[in-house]
């Protein structure tokens, strides 16, 4: 039995006096996607942060492959295979869409085959390489959000952490997304996706995990996506 | 040959070009770093005055100007990756009041040491004198330092632009410039981006240490101070936060400069500062954002 690809173990995460996470552990191997779902300030943010090292982990570890990222820089991180679409895209609204594609580039282990991962992600983005010459703040709210796929996808990532991907998006946008990330999954990529949307989540991810106050509550397979009961629960508890 | 007003002619004209030149490659080593740090660097001016000091050392001398040229630019870019590493990589991230201050200690710092080294009297730096002679162009004489000035300048902006619009390492500058900790989360190497801006910067700075001794060969502890003052009023005169308008705005302060310096009687002279201080407090009051920003141009969340 190999190491599943990126391990959280006992992971916590400290703003100042407040914990943000307590005792976090899960596993994402290849070709699964693991949803983190809670209410607001549950810690699903940081936990991201910390796996990309952009906050810092109190205690517990993160590791890739079996090797520990905890205490590297984001960039150092994204070049062990790692990448982030972050809440709010964060596209770079003043470049052009295939600038933000070049961008990350940066993160690549390897420079050899980007030409191919370009034309995969076209292939999955097709909007996206229709206005490439395109500043990328005049795109819709759905496009910017999948150019911020597409260009977490063109460091040729084997996981992909997604930070709410589906906010702020009309409803057919959000379709269209949660089907790329099925994708995504299918390529064999490991997905960890925090969202609000706690029953789509639910039914798409391989396991799904109930975070508040920064703690695990529960964990639900897709099977227990009509269970609104169970997700309730756990949301108040 | 005058163009009536103020009594300008061409020679002024050309005068006031060149110095706006220099004074926008200024502003671009200014806005350079101040787009990946967040940090206004008060002691630019002393990178300029190290270099003028060595290129009076060699002058002093007798050695050539290449040589002289060339240890200008050893001193300037030594003392910028020495800046770099000792001041501004340890303060990333502090507020921006705490780098500031730091610059300026910088600056005082490196005047004392121009004063203990050199004296308060001056070093000349002459080699290039001959650059102050003028060129006759269909009747009107024009000094060549003034054609040198907007050559280089020009030469130096395009090849600039060139760098950040079409290549990697200028794509990552810019993307650090608009957001840094997005541009680190994508992979882009803080490390090697902010090296890339001090490095162009310093390149920047020699060659304006260059440009102005020809105009003022006089070297002393505070060369190049009342010009980095200007150039930094012109530059928030501009617009911060692009480095297209920030460059403009130097390019504005260091023309106006030139202009008014040819206009007002010469004693009047002293009363310069005051005018171009005017003019910018007059601009910043109709335009706090800058002359040359876009208005309301704000990332709009959609949907």
């Amino acid at each position: 039995m190999s190491v599943p690809l990126l391990v959280v173990e006992d992971l916590e995460v400290r703003h100042g006096a407040v914990t943000a996470v307590h005792d976090l552990s899960l596993e994402v191997d290849r070709g699964e996607i693991v949803g983190l779902i809670g209410p607001n300030g549950a810690g699903k943010s940081s936990t991201l942060h910390a796996i990309m090292g952009a906050v810092r982990a109190s205690a517990g570890d993160v590791r890739v492959r079996g090797e520990s990222v905890v205490g590297k820089r984001p960039e150092a991180v994204a070049r062990k295979g790692v990448a982030l679409v972050p809440e709010g895209r964060r596209i770079f609204a003043d470049l052009t869409v295939d600038e933000n594609l070049k961008l990350g580039l940066a993160g690549r282990r390897t420079r050899d085959g980007s030409d191919d991962d370009l034309a995969r992600v076209y292939d999955l983005f097709p909007a996206v390489e229709e206005s490439l010459r395109r500043k990328a703040g005049t795109l819709s709210g759905g496009q910017q959000q999948q150019l911020a796929i597409a260009r977490a996808l063109v460091a040729d990532p084997e996981v992909l952490l997604l930070d709410e991907p589906s906010l702020g998006l009309a409803p057919r946008m959000v379709d269209v997304v949660f089907e790329t990330l099925a994708a995504i999954r299918d390529r064999g990529l490991a997905v960890l996706l925090v969202e609000q949307r706690a029953q789509r989540t639910v039914a798409l991810a391989d396991r799904s995990h109930v975070l508040a106050n920064g703690q695990q509550r529960l964990t639900l397979g897709p099977e227990s996506a009509g269970d609104t009961a169970a997700l309730v629960s756990a949301y108040m508890a | 040959m005058t163009v009536a007003l103020l009594n300008i002619d061409w020679q002024t004209l050309a005068d006031a070009t060149g110095l706006g030149g220099i004074y926008a490659l200024m502003a671009v080593g200014i806005g350079l770093v101040f787009g990946v740090l967040r940090l206004v660097n008060f002691a630019y001016g002393q990178l300029i005055m190290a270099g003028a000091y060595a290129l009076a050392f060699a002058s002093e001398r007798g050695w050539p100007v290449s040589i002289g040229i060339v240890l200008c630019f050893a001193v300037v870019l030594t003392l910028s990756l020495l800046m770099d590493r000792l001041v501004f990589r340890p303060l990333r991230g502090q507020t921006p009041a705490v780098m500031l201050v730091t610059t300026f200690a910088v600056a005082f710092l490196l005047q004392s040491i121009a004063l203990l080294w050199f004296g308060p009297l001056g070093k000349i730096a002459s080699s290039l004198a001959t650059l102050n002679q003028p060129v006759t162009i269909s009747g009107v004489d024009i000094r060549k330092i003034a054609i040198v000035a907007t050559a280089v300048a020009a030469f130096c902006l395009l090849v600039l632009v060139l760098l950040l619009e079409r290549t990697r390492v200028g794509l990552h500058m810019r993307a650090a410039a608009m957001d840094f900790s997005t541009a680190e989360l994508l992979g882009v190497r803080a490390g090697r981006v902010i090296s890339a801006a001090v490095l162009v910067s310093g390149v920047l700075a020699a060659i304006v240490a260059v440009m102005l001794t020809v105009q003022n060969p006089l070297v002393t502890p505070d060369f190049a101070l009342r010009d980095t003052i200007l150039v930094l009023a012109g530059v928030v005169l501009g617009g911060m936060n692009r480095l297209v308008s920030a460059t403009l705005g130097g390019f504005a302060i260091g023309f106006a400069s030139g202009l008014l310096g040819g206009a007002l009687p010469t004693n009047q002279s002293q009363y310069l500062p005051s005018f171009l201080f005017a003019a910018v407090i007059l601009v910043l009051l109709v335009r706090p954002g800058g002359l040359f920003t876009r208005e309301g141009h704000q990332a709009v969340e959609r949907v």
